[in-house]
């Protein structure tokens, strides 16, 4: 198996590097202070061709390998969380249904603005009542007059409320006779329509920098021409389609964990107690050497994954897989890093303190770990 | 209209350099990129030149057929570059420098010419102004915005009082700050188009120019010495014991900056 990056790969990684430690590392820790999403920055990675990842030139993207995806991930996760949970969201669940299921005219609608970069694309699956059960959405939508009548809520729904954004892709139950096997419609809901409301900016422990709110459908009518998809496609074959958000939440714990690390060694270093460096202190080595190992061990299971997706073969439990150990080792790590900053860790002001806060919801978003279990359980049989 | 910028590309500052301690000269067999100080020229350039029909053209000199450096500067727009690289050049002066860059800009047939003000591995500054007297063209130097007019440049030009209105007509050499303008990134697309970009690979004999009018050969100068600047001595320190502020106002006040 070879992980080793090609040519377009490298100068993408290069390419993310220059810009996360010149402009987001700088900027980005005020729109966290500030609990403000940082649309200024994501629209300059729009010009870079970033906001494209995993969608091919055809539709405006520079259909990026996973692997690549991954690499870039650490690079952009390693300057600020919030930035890369509002990139990864809008390269995966934000435009991934659209390439996957939209047919051209609806690419060319709503994909390609979101590829090249000048809109941020948002999912609504998750609800007050449905988070880890998404077949229990409540969310309906009816068919009426030539159209789609949505009435529900989502909740925690990033990038749908920011400047930026172009409204939602949401997923709702279709009425359907008692008996019947479920439906679920893709519909797209654009920001202006009647009936749609985004609530106020959520305010989380972590990735404050990333707008997260509820939305609110009252009787929202959307045309034919914004379903997408087949809803007789079945949820679960649908959900699988987002895996890739799986393996993006692991990159960017990889990227959350290499932050920590780096942190914690430099701080370490120079940190003195009785009369020597805290990295003299077996303590403090150990802790060091077991998070640069750890790290390492979620860094392959992660592009494993990617790799695995890249040359079509199935990653399924591969990528939960990896979601489980990469946010485990994040959670992990950022808290043992805090120690051995001590009480300067602790302060919110010190970047490693940030990203602490940050770490906590790489094991809640894009599927608990209580998932991830059951997804890998299912693998094994059980 | 044809813009020619030239880039110089240099070892990367993050590394540490070295000097030949034959020669006394700069090491470069190491990766090179592109002058920091070249991002501007680049950028205004392809301001200047946003129109159709319009092209950036890079010009460099550089060692072992090196071209990462124009590379980024083909990824943030330029159109094509014209690189001149020979052994025959090793050694090179300011001066050998510019006959070979004002042979090649010729080639270019540019309307406008932008270098940076000085490059900054040499520091020289000597280079855009040798370069015009030898094309013949004027040049104006520090410029911090520049505007076409017909077929005139209208260059505000950046003084210690301010800056002057200066108007010239074209071709003319204009030398850049730093800060002039704000250097776009190279976009993924960009830098991967730009691995296919023309660059035209010249030796001395292309320009029609003889091996011993430049390098070492040619060169008018020689590094007989190079010392180690002396390091700054500490500044004064003053234990507080009391009258800490009013001895930091005494000597704000001595210094005259209040």
């Amino acid at each position: 198996m070879d992980f080793s990056l090609n040519e377009s790969e490298h100068e993408l990684v290069a390419l993310c590097r220059d810009f996360a430690q010149k402009e987001i590392a700088p900027r980005a820790p005020l729109a966290w202070e500030e609990a403000r999403c940082p649309t200024d920055l994501l629209r300059e990675m729009g010009e870079l061709g970033l906001l494209g990842m995993l969608i091919p030139e055809e539709w405006g993207g520079i259909g990026m390998s996973t692997i690549g995806f991954v690499a870039a991930m650490e690079q952009i996760g390693l300057a600020d969380q919030s930035v890369a949970a509002a990139w990864q969201a809008h390269s995966t669940i934000g435009s991934l249904p659209l390439y996957l299921f939209g047919n051209d005219v609806q690419r060319e609608r709503w994909l390609r603005p979101l590829a090249e970069g000048s809109v941020l694309g948002a999912f609504g699956l998750t609800e007050p009542d449905a988070g880890s059960d998404a077949r229990g959405i409540r969310t309906r939508a009816a068919s009426r007059d030539g159209g789609w009548l949505i009435n529900g809520r989502k909740t925690f729904i990033s990038n749908a409320g920011t400047d930026m954004s172009f409204g939602v892709t949401l997923l709702a139950r279709i009425e359907t006779a008692e008996g019947e096997t479920p439906k679920f419609a893709t519909l797209v809901v654009e920001k202006d329509t009647p009936g749609f409301t985004v609530g106020p900016k959520m305010l989380g422990i972590g990735w404050r920098g990333l707008d997260t709110r509820d939305l609110y459908l009252d009787d929202v009518w959307v045309p034919d021409d914004h379903l997408v998809g087949d809803p007789n496609l079945g949820l679960t074959q649908f959900l699988r389609t987002l895996e890739v958000g799986r393996i993006s939440i692991a990159a960017l714990s990889l990227s959350l964990t290499q932050a920590v690390l780096d942190m914690a060694t430099a701080y370490a270093l120079q940190r003195v107690q009785f009369g020597q460096p805290i990295s003299k202190f077996q303590a403090v080595q150990f802790k060091l050497a077991d998070i640069a190992t750890e790290l390492e061990a979620a860094r392959w299971l992660t592009y494993r994954a990617a790799y695995l997706r890249d040359t079509g073969q199935p990653f399924h439990k591969e990528a939960a897989m990896a979601k489980l150990k990469a946010s485990r080792v994040a959670t992990w790590a950022a808290s043992e890093a805090v120690q051995i900053h001590g009480g300067v860790g602790y302060m919110l002001e010190t970047p490693v303190a940030r990203f602490y806060c940050d770490s906590k919801v790489l094991e809640i978003g894009e599927g608990t770990n209580e998932i991830q279990h059951l997804v890998i359980a299912r693998a094994l049989g059980c | 209209m044809n813009v020619v910028v030239c880039v110089k590309q240099i070892p990367d500052p993050v590394a540490p350099g070295a000097l030949d301690p034959g020669t006394n000269t700069l090491n470069r067999s190491g990766k090179l990129i592109m002058d920091d100080s070249d991002n501007y020229g680049v950028e205004m350039a392809l301001q200047l030149a946003g129109g159709e029909g319009d092209e950036v053209t890079l010009v460099s000199m550089a060692p072992g057929g090196e071209t990462s450096g124009l590379r980024t500067g083909l990824a943030m727009g330029a159109a094509k570059a014209i690189l001149i690289s020979d052994e025959a050049l090793a050694g090179s002066d300011a001066l050998g420098t510019a006959k070979v860059l004002a042979a090649a800009i010729a080639r270019a047939n540019p309307d406008l010419i932008v270098m940076a003000t000085e490059s900054t591995d040499g520091y020289t500054g000597t280079l855009p102004v040798q370069v015009a007297e030898l094309m013949g063209l004027p040049s104006v130097t520090f410029a911090k915005a520049i505007s076409i007019e017909g077929s005139t440049i209208k260059v505000e030009r950046q003084t210690e009082a301010g800056f002057d209105e200066v108007v010239c007509p074209m071709p003319a050499v204009v030398t850049v700050t730093a800060g002039v303008v704000e250097p776009r990134y190279p976009s993924f697309k960009g830098i991967m188009a730009a691995k296919s970009k023309p660059v035209e690979n010249l030796t001395v004999a292309d320009l029609g120019l003889d091996a011993s009018q430049v390098g070492s050969a040619g060169s008018g100068q020689e590094i007989t010495d190079v010392s180690e600047s002396e390091a700054r001595g500490s500044g004064e320190i003053v234990v507080d014991e009391g009258d800490g502020a009013q001895r930091v106002v005494a000597f704000l006040e001595q210094l005259k900056v209040i």
